[in-house]
């Protein structure tokens, strides 16, 4: 068991935390305030090749492997969840499933421009009367010759308005008797015609980031568009989660050490009753357990990114990091807050914006009560995880970097 | 064209540093590539991009500076030499001055040296122009733009920044430039570049190598101490108006010889 980070990791993280810090930090509050997502961020993202982090060369991306797509996503939530967020749109819930479910033409369609940031991408999922229940769903795609119409509309779907594709989830099929069989997946370009979008204002957190919903009337799509086979959509769906979870668990780790070190930096400076706030034991007992809560959903996801690169199943896993992290970010920045007293309160501090941004992700991808249905689901034998006919690619550095 | 850029690997600009037992000590924080070298690095990408050159780093220092030269690797640099001779435990500006310069004449054909304005550990400023002295090149120091480089007839024109403004100097080439920050910003390493330097293999040349005896410092330090501490004591003004709080304050000022 070998525990240490490779060069390659510490330097993707060290490059990342200096764009973060450089870069990021210095005008987020700005945007939060304004419930704008900067105009810069994608295309420096693209130009530095974070949108491709975790992509094989040959596909356009930079050829790392899946424990620095976390390494990225918790260095990027550290400065704010919004460009973390990006990652777990672009990347993990469609990037790597095109990489794990596309075929080779779908690959250089829509892969090869995503990796290399000339085309951003999104995933669309949830409706607006359907969330966890998601073969309640009842957008649809009806084919006709040899392509698809689609009809609905998607809620809640961060980089809505601004990404160029999406991967959605359709109902192709009304009569099955599952109606997670009745699903299908489908890459659609958002400049089709029918198309309309919208961005969602007025949310607690992530306000410099774009949350929105997508409209369909009509829209016709290829059946070249279509990802996997029909009736495959919620298979698909969930293969993205997998992937999509890890970025969140990942990120809600670096919003807890922000947390962190905002409170041990605050401690270290405010005194009360003679001297700095640090030296009370209480104080210290918020800090202790950020420590503890930093290092746990730090080696849940690495596990959890070690497995992908083994090429072994780690929905268990991936839904253990998420469901910790996100609950303790919630946790790490509530008390963060209460570390800066009236202080912590107000935005002159980063902490109120870490509580507000920490929320949401305690909520998408698989609330917190759905992840612990999932591990008692796991440990009381109901729930196993079948093979899929198309697993995610294992790591292997050769075919990622030549 | 060939380029060779000088580096340093010094402590973290963010680093308590302090004296402790006659020895600077740094606690724990990371030794980093020298921040002004950064700028010296960038431009020496920007030259050598433009005029289709090779960019080497050179570092001067033990074991640990490697990281420094990584970062250059990674940043896009072609190659990386470690000069390290346990004989330098003690150089100073003019001895590394002579150790460069041998490097440079070892790697040959060098068109330029850049060098960062100063190191921030050391503060000497003085490097780049005794390399200059001792390789018998054009020393530009505090050069914010290179305006003009033209390898037929071999001439270089850079902007120094002066107080008062910008000063044009043309020069002939082989030459050796110190970088300001007014240069622009550092690029950022390159995923690319950070597998590309994790996996480099950098030689390490020592004295013998160069074909020179140690060079003996001239200077050396003889005591460290901590600047003493000052006494910071506050105190607030108060006053019904702030026509008062500011008499009070501006009777205080003058009372305690600030102005």
């Amino acid at each position: 068991m070998d525990f240490n980070l490779s060069e390659e990791h510490l330097g993707v993280q060290k490059m990342v935390r200096e764009f973060a810090k450089k870069e990021i930090a210095p005008v987020i509050q700005e945007w939060d305030r304004k419930q704008e997502m900067a105009p810069f961020i994608l295309p420096r993202m693209a130009e530095l090749g974070i949108l491709g982090i975790n992509i094989p060369v040959r596909y356009g991306g930079q050829g790392f492997d899946y424990i620095s797509l976390g390494l990225v996503c918790e260095e990027l939530e550290a400065a704010d969840t919004t460009l973390r967020v990006i990652m777990s749109v672009h990347m993990g819930l469609n990037s790597m499933a095109l990489l794990q479910w596309g075929t080779e033409e779908q690959k250089q369609k829509f892969l090869v421009p995503q990796a290399k940031g000339e085309k951003i991408a999104c995933f669309g999922l949830t409706e607006p009367g359907v969330g966890s229940d998601v073969a309640g769903m009842t957008s649809t795609a009806k084919k006709d010759g040899d392509e698809y119409v689609l009809n609905g509309e998607k809620m809640w779907i961060s980089l809505a308005t601004k990404a160029d594709n999406a991967l959605v989830v359709m109902r192709t099929d009304q009569d099955v008797e599952d109606p997670h069989d009745g699903l299908t997946a489908f890459m659609v370009e958002m400049d089709r015609e029918g198309i309309t979008t919208g961005d969602i204002k007025g949310k607690l957190g992530v306000r410099a980031g774009s949350t929105g919903w997508i409209a369909f009337q009509d829209v016709r799509v290829p059946e070249s568009n279509r990802l996997g086979e029909e009736g495959e959509g919620f298979k698909i769906a969930m293969s993205c989660l997998d992937n999509g979870r890890y970025t969140v668990a990942a990120g809600a780790t670096g919003l807890i050490r922000a947390s962190l070190e905002a409170s041990i930096a605050y401690a270290n400076e405010r005194k009360a009753f003679g001297r700095e706030i640090g030296k009370f034991q209480l104080v210290q007992q918020k800090i202790a357990k950020m420590v503890q809560a930093y290092e746990m959903a730090r080696l849940l996801y690495l596990k959890s990114g070690w497995m992908k690169n083994e090429g072994l199943r780690n929905t268990k896993e991936t839904s253990q990091a998420k469901w910790f992290a996100t609950d303790a970010s919630f946790e790490a920045a509530s008390e963060a807050i209460q570390v800066h007293g009236a202080y912590g309160f107000s935005d002159e501090y980063d902490v109120e914006r870490y509580l507000r941004n920490s929320k949401g992700a305690v909520i998408y991808e698989g609330t917190s009560e759905v992840h612990q249905l999932m591990q008692a689901g796991y440990a009381l034998g109901y729930r196993q995880d079948g093979a899929l006919r198309c697993e995610l690619p294992a790591f292997d550095a050769e075919f990622w970097q030549e | 064209m060939k380029i060779v850029v000088c580096v340093k690997q010094v402590p973290d600009s963010a680093a308590k540093v302090s004296v402790e037992n006659g020895q600077v000590a740094w606690g724990d924080a990371p030794l980093v590539i020298n921040p002004w070298d950064e700028y010296a690095v960038e431009a020496a990408l920007v030259l050598g991009e433009a005029n289709g050159g090779e960019v080497t780093a050179v570092s001067m220092g033990t074991e640990s500076a490697k990281e420094a030269l990584k970062h250059a690797l990674a940043m896009g640099c072609q190659e990386a030499i470690l000069v390290s001779d346990p004989a330098l435990a003690d150089a100073d500006s003019q001895a590394a001055a002579q150790v460069l310069a041998a490097a440079v004449s070892k790697i040959g054909d060098a068109d330029l040296v850049i060098f960062g304005k100063q190191a921030i550990d050391s503060d000497t400023g003085l490097t780049a122009a005794q390399t200059a002295r001792v390789l018998g090149w054009p020393a530009l120091t505090l050069a914010a733009a290179v305006s003009n480089l033209n390898l037929d007839a071999k001439t270089i024109r850079v902007e120094r920044a002066m107080e008062e403004g910008r000063q044009i100097v043309d020069s002939k080439l082989p030459a050796v430039i110190s970088i300001v920050k007014d240069y622009g910003e550092p690029r950022y390493p390159s995923f690319m570049g950070i597998r590309k330097a994790s996996r480099a293999e950098i030689p390490a040349w020592s004295l013998s190598d160069l074909g020179i005896e140690a060079p003996a410092p001239v200077v050396s330090w003889l005591e460290i101490m901590n600047p003493p501490a000052r006494e910071v004591t506050n105190e607030i003004i108060e006053g019904g108006s702030p026509e008062e709080v500011a008499a009070a304050l501006a009777d205080k000022i003058i009372a305690e010889k600030v102005l």
